[in-house]
């Protein structure tokens, strides 16, 4: 028998949010807990208290399957439409599929909105005109509309809020639900059920080959037998905003998307003192519709990150936003017909990049200088993976691979990650992390942006400008 | 040294675009002669043009190098050509005059995504498509042209082997499957599954039978064709497809052109509906073609049959290399080895001469050696030329630009 001491380190990625408490029950049932693994926690590193060899990083779960497959990490747990949403775009990645943990059953649905005018798949392959798809789950998407032979598709990759986007924004939605009750409680119709989904254990092949978890397979497996699963009787309570579509035929109206998550409080302050009254924008009421009083203004709530695109698309006329995401938006998309229409003031960040404190460089020369001496590729971690690779660009760093993460990024560095760009408020967070920054990229602030197209609609542009100085007016200091 | 190119892709030295030239160049006099004419389409496209069923496979979609262009904003992707037909189809519809024949011809890169990075993810290939006719004659005109190239190339024994679209399709009809599980089995028959069709029927079924007697014996005469054609009960797209295939059969027989026929011989596109060809050599496919009726339309054109083919670059240059090699042109090295202006002034002089004369002539100043070329020294006070051959080690001196030219063989 040998000791712990023969055991490779082995090095664990767990998931946040929605699979966390299910996953923490299991491994405290397999007696694998982790102290700070709990719902809210602020900790990203954990250390096993029973195998001194066994470390964990929380990531959210879209990045798992990543740093599985890269190598950064030995075992996973995420769900498997992840895994198979990396398997579509790089079959060969070094990913295994090590055991199905049955918990967090849901499935990927193709949808149309129950308003629109897709009611099957026969309707979609008949279809002549674009059918455009709305995701988190790009991939699978494009994969999806090539062995339904679409004629003709785009795809909105998004960050979140697929469901509000049909069937005005979009006509189909490649969407994650519970079950089919879930989907149209969200007023929409599944098509096609394109993958079952439950969290899986996942692990690295090469460590599979080489290395030796035995040991805390043997912990899982045990858990994974026992007759009473507590795990698997944890809900996972799904807080969805509601979706009631308007029908609208008014081609003058105009579109003003609105923030969900962090910028929905202040956006809904700014709406109130600008005087503009508003029904189902408000935290304990939250819908993806909301009503404006004034008949003429629509809105939908979406993700702030997914703005700048659907503007640039003519699915809203306006859009509360940061000023980071216009930027990451026309790095990528440089003649974007979409514009900073006015300043808001509130949501105030820097994007920044950020490097380990000790790491010996003041500024971005040095650190580039600093990395020109090692043949690899620097690894740059970010959310802003536009904004990001025009920053490199510009800035003349000569090999870089970018990681794009889904939020949580400071977790990267050092070990998965040598530079970071990242927004932060004061620079506290990135200090309590050891990380210190090289450089500003910009500073941002919340701000309306319109589409330049609608402008140049004259009924369009009296409401937008009406409205713009309504704005204006509401902005403190302004 | 660690390699800094890509992954899959391919540097052409000098050997090997002495042999990419020498192909092209008989693969469009050949074109030319036959009346054909030279297009270029862009590197790009928009993918939907090849998302349609009955254009690439899925497995070949898979495979395509797609991306959002920096005005991508609406999610519509382009990609780097994966295909040479379909584009020269689009420019067809988008240029040319629809109720006339166009032969038209092309040399052009198309990118595939290969895992293993071993083999190209770009290939080029030769491409001619006759647009606009549905006579079996233009199916044969195809195969002769064919075969003029590879014989201009001096590659002579090639195999032809024959299979036609039309006979699968009606097949598979026969097996009355509904049209997505008809789509799904091509795709499969495609991708070389041919084992898909056998499975697809009931066991020991008529149609069974039938198809096993089509896939299993390989013809070597029209006559085949017409066993098959004269089988009881046949189909009628079956018969259709077989008259066609048949017709196309004789006129080969006829102008003793000899061919194997191998219906599972089809590989890779859906958008072939008729004759289909493949082009061997010691084994290896060199190039391949077929009759595509259904493509123009597809892609938003009116009705128009057509046809084209391909041949590939790759083992066409692999196949010449040695012995382009061998033919070395006559090469003269003009050498100054001292710097006055007088002296570089008639080197160069000489060399423009040299050039007129036809020869390819390098001009030295370094004091290289010069290996096994033919050389002129050029001396100065007083002006005079040392030309040596060293093939023969014989030195002779000229006082003139003119008598230097005559000893290295140039006329006056």
């Amino acid at each position: 028998m040998s000791t712990a001491d023969n055991f490779d380190s082995i090095r664990l990625a767990l998931p946040k949010g929605r699979l966390l408490s299910s996953t923490a029950c299991l491994l405290s049932q397999a007696q694998l807990e982790f102290e700070d693994y709990t719902p809210g926690t602020r900790a990203y590193r954990l250390k096993s208290n029973r195998l001194p060899n066994l470390s964990a990083k929380i990531f959210q779960e879209k990045d798992i399957p990543v740093q599985v497959a890269v190598g950064n990490y030995d075992l996973g747990i995420c769900s498997q439409d992840w895994i198979e949403e990396l398997l579509a775009k790089y079959p060969s990645s070094n990913v295994l599929k090590v055991a199905d943990l049955a918990y967090g059953k849901g499935n990927l649905y193709l949808a149309a909105s129950r308003y629109g005018n897709i009611s099957s798949l026969r309707t979609l392959a008949a279809a002549q005109n674009m059918l455009r798809i709305v995701t988190e789950y790009p991939n699978l998407a494009e994969l999806a509309a090539l062995a339904l032979r679409l004629k003709r598709f785009s795809i909105f990759p998004v960050w979140g809020a697929a469901e509000a986007y049909p069937p005005e924004n979009a006509d189909l939605a490649l969407t994650w639900a519970k079950d089919e009750s879930e989907l149209k409680s969200q007023s929409l119709i599944p098509l096609k059920t394109l993958i079952p989904s439950t969290a899986f254990l996942i692990a690295n092949r090469d460590s599979w080959q080489a290395k030796n978890v035995s040991r805390i397979m043997n912990y899982l497996s045990r858990a994974l037998e026992m007759p009473d699963k507590p795990w698997l009787k944890i809900g996972t309570q799904s807080r969805k905003s509601s979706n009631d579509y308007h029908p609208s035929t008014n081609k003058d109206k105009v579109w003003l998307a609105l923030p969900d998550g962090h910028q929905q409080p202040p956006a809904a302050e700014l709406l109130s003192r600008a005087g503009l009254h508003i029904l189902g924008y408000s935290e304990d009421n939250l819908s993806r519709r909301p009503v404006f009083e004034e008949d003429w203004l629509m809105a939908k709530v979406i993700r702030p990150q997914d703005m700048p695109l659907q503007v640039a698309n003519g699915n809203f006329d306006l859009a509360i936003t940061g000023k980071d995401w216009l930027l990451d938006h026309v790095s990528r998309f440089p003649a974007s017909p979409v514009a900073e229409l006015s300043d808001l003031g509130f949501g105030q960040v820097r994007i920044v990049a950020v490097v380990p404190e000790q790491f010996p460089a003041a500024d971005m020369d040095e650190f580039k200088r600093a990395h020109d001496f090692r043949a690899v590729p620097i690894r740059v971690a970010s959310e802003y993976i536009n904004m990001a690779d025009k920053y490199l660009r510009d800035k003349r760093v000569g090999q870089y691979k970018l990681i794009p993460t889904w939020g949580a990024s400071e977790a990267f560095l050092p070990e998965d990650a040598d530079l970071l760009i990242e927004n932060t408020q004061t620079g506290r967070t990135l200090a309590k992390h050891n990380l210190k920054i090289l450089d500003t990229i910009m500073k941002s602030t919340a701000c309306l942006i319109g589409n330049k197209y609608s402008l140049g609609i004259p009924s369009k542009k009296k409401r937008i400008d009406s409205l713009m100085a309504t704005f204006r007016r509401a902005v403190p200091d302004n | 040294m660690i390699s800094q190119k890509c992954k899959g892709a391919r540097d052409l030295l000098p050997k090997d675009m002495q042999a990419f030239r020498f192909i092209e160049n008989a693969f469009s006099q050949s074109c030319l002669k036959w009346g054909y004419k030279e297009v270029q389409t862009p590197t790009l496209e928009y993918l939907h043009l090849f998302t349609s069923a009955g254009t690439l496979t899925p497995n070949m979609l898979s495979k395509v190098y797609s991306f959002l262009d920096w005005d991508g904003w609406s999610g519509e992707r382009v990609v780097l050509r994966p295909d040479g037909t379909i584009p020269v189809a689009r420019l067809y519809i988008e240029n040319l005059p629809q109720n006339e024949i166009a032969r038209l011809f092309y040399v052009t890169n198309v990118f595939a995504f290969e895992e293993t990075g071993t083999e190209n993810r770009e290939k080029w290939q030769c491409g001619v498509e006759l647009l606009g006719s549905n006579k079996p004659a233009s199916d044969t005109e195809l195969i002769l042209l064919s075969m003029e190239i590879l014989e201009q190339l001096g590659i002579d024994n090639v195999e032809v082997q024959l299979s036609h679209a039309g006979v699968l399709n009606a097949l598979i009809k026969e097996l009355k499957l509904n049209s997505d599980e008809e789509v799904r089995l091509l795709d499969r028959i495609l991708d070389g599954n041919w084992q898909a069709l056998t499975e697809a029927g009931p066991k020991n079924s008529e149609i069974n039978r039938l198809v096993s007697l089509f896939l299993d014996p390989k013809g070597k005469a029209s006559g085949f064709l017409e066993n098959l054609k004269a089988m009881p009960q046949l189909p009628s797209n079956l018969k259709v497809a077989l008259t066609n295939f048949t017709e196309i059969a004789g006129m080969l027989d006829a102008l003793q052109c000899s061919y194997r026929i191998d219906i599972t011989s089809t590989r890779g596109f859906e958008y072939y509906t008729g004759l289909c060809f493949q082009l061997l050599y010691r084994g290896s496919m060199i190039g391949s073609g077929g009759r595509y009726d259904n493509l123009v339309p597809l892609i938003g054109g009116p009705e128009t049959p057509a046809c084209g083919f391909a041949l590939y670059m790759e083992p066409l240059s692999n196949l010449l290399q040695t012995q382009i090699g061998k033919k070395a042109g006559s090469e003269i090295m003009v050498k100054c080895n001292t710097a006055t202006v007088d002296a570089i002034r008639t080197s160069y002089e000489l060399a423009r001469k040299l050039r007129r004369k036809g020869f390819v002539t390098i001009l030295d100043f370094d004091g290289r050696q010069t290996g096994k070329l033919k050389q002129v020294i050029v001396q100065d006070k007083p002006a005079s030329f040392l030309v040596i051959d060293p093939s023969t080690n014989v030195k002779k001196e000229a006082s003139s630009i003119t008598e230097a030219i005559k000893m290295v063989g140039g006329a006056t």
